[in-house]
């Protein structure tokens, strides 16, 4: 059975509690937001290959949170070293979760190195994640996402599909302020 | 006598409340990075590259820790993408430099980053502020961390010594 990436991350974001998300610049951006913009949303329009290192530092300031970042192949591997960045802290309360559809999908399709046999979730593995699977199954990804002591790293193999674009606000300052005052309250303003 | 660079800059993170701490390792940063590994109340972060240390202030500031980044000049050139966040989501980061590439540097390989260090920061919206002396350091990194902005502070080869090839 193909999944869809749209599918998947609404799948994952549904009765999301206080689940902290981020998500990596492009397409994960836009599925993020096609599942329901919040305010505990911080979905990338740059920085590529940080997204990971954006949830780590997020869940080390936050060890009481869940934090989850969902992001793409491309952004990746981009960001590879921090899979091992991460594999030394350790952080219980975050995962990663990469929507593979083995494709740079906003240049064009070109294929990325997933398309050709390499292995996230080995890589991530081999870098001391409590959990790290290539997996479909759905029910399974939201009970590690919402429950499972981390730092946890999936891969879900998607369709390779042109989807239209939900754009989430752009004003990265607007983006952070919210996502700030949402998650500190008013000590957000004060800092 | 020396000022104790390294130990007045601690304080001043302490003082400041900065529980986080990236780092990409620097002979002239070993001792201060030591003293933060050391202290219960923060959190050392050991980087594969310096880009790693903006995504990790980003999130650290999303969930209400400052943190700062410590890292040699060479590093500065791996994170002038990701460094764009700081300026467009304007995030408070401290970045504390120790130079290489500047006079009196052997290895001349060092010298065209060192020598451009100031100018990619600057470009990339990073205000740079320059400690010629030790007892500059601490008073430089402290004011910074009051910033609403990003700040790199370059600790100059002269207060931590030109790296000897002799040994």
């Amino acid at each position: 059975m193909i999944l869809h990436r749209r599918q998947v991350v609404k799948t994952l974001l549904s009765e999301r509690g206080d689940l902290l998300v981020v998500a990596g610049l492009g397409s994960t951006a836009w599925d993020i937001t096609a599942a329901g913009d919040a305010p505990l949303n911080f979905p990338l329009w740059g920085a590529m290959g940080q997204a990971a290192m954006i949830g780590l530092g997020l869940a080390l300031a936050q060890p009481r949170r869940r934090v989850l970042v969902i992001t793409g192949d491309g952004e990746m591997l981009m960001g590879i070293g921090s899979l091992a960045t991460i594999g030394v802290q350790q952080p219980s309360n975050l995962t990663l979760v990469v929507i593979d559809n083995e494709h740079y999908g906003e240049t064009g399709m070109q294929d990325t190195h997933t398309a050709h046999g390499v292995d996230l979730a080995g890589v991530a593995q081999a870098c001391g994640f409590k959990y790290s699977k290539t997996t479909s199954s759905l029910k399974t990804l939201r009970s590690i996402v919402h429950e499972g002591a981390g730092p946890n790293f999936a891969v879900v193999k998607v369709a390779a599909e042109k989807l239209p674009l939900v754009l989430p606000p752009l004003d990265g300052v607007a983006l952070k302020d919210r996502f700030r005052r949402a998650l500190l309250g008013p000590q957000a303003d004060l800092d | 006598m020396q000022p104790d660079w390294p130990q007045e800059v601690h304080r001043a993170l302490g003082k400041a409340q900065v529980r986080i701490v990236g780092y990409v390792p620097d002979a002239g940063h070993s001792r201060l990075i030591e003293l933060c590994q050391g202290d219960r109340k923060m959190l050392s972060v050991v980087l594969t590259t310096e880009e790693e240390g903006i995504g990790l202030a980003a999130g650290a500031w999303l969930g209400g820790e400052k943190s700062v980044l410590l890292m040699q000049s060479s590093g500065v050139g791996n994170v002038i993408n990701a460094a764009g966040v700081l300026k467009t989501c304007r995030i408070p980061l401290v970045m504390i430099v120790t130079m290489r590439g500047e006079e009196g540097e052997f290895n001349t390989w060092q010298v065209p980053m060192g020598t451009a260090t100031p100018a990619v920061l600057e470009a990339m919206g990073v205000s740079v502020q320059r400690a010629a002396r030790a007892e500059e350091v601490a008073p430089l990194v402290s004011d910074s961390l009051k910033n609403p902005h990003a700040t790199a502070v370059l600790i100059s080869q002269l207060v931590i010594g030109i790296k000897s090839f002799q040994e």
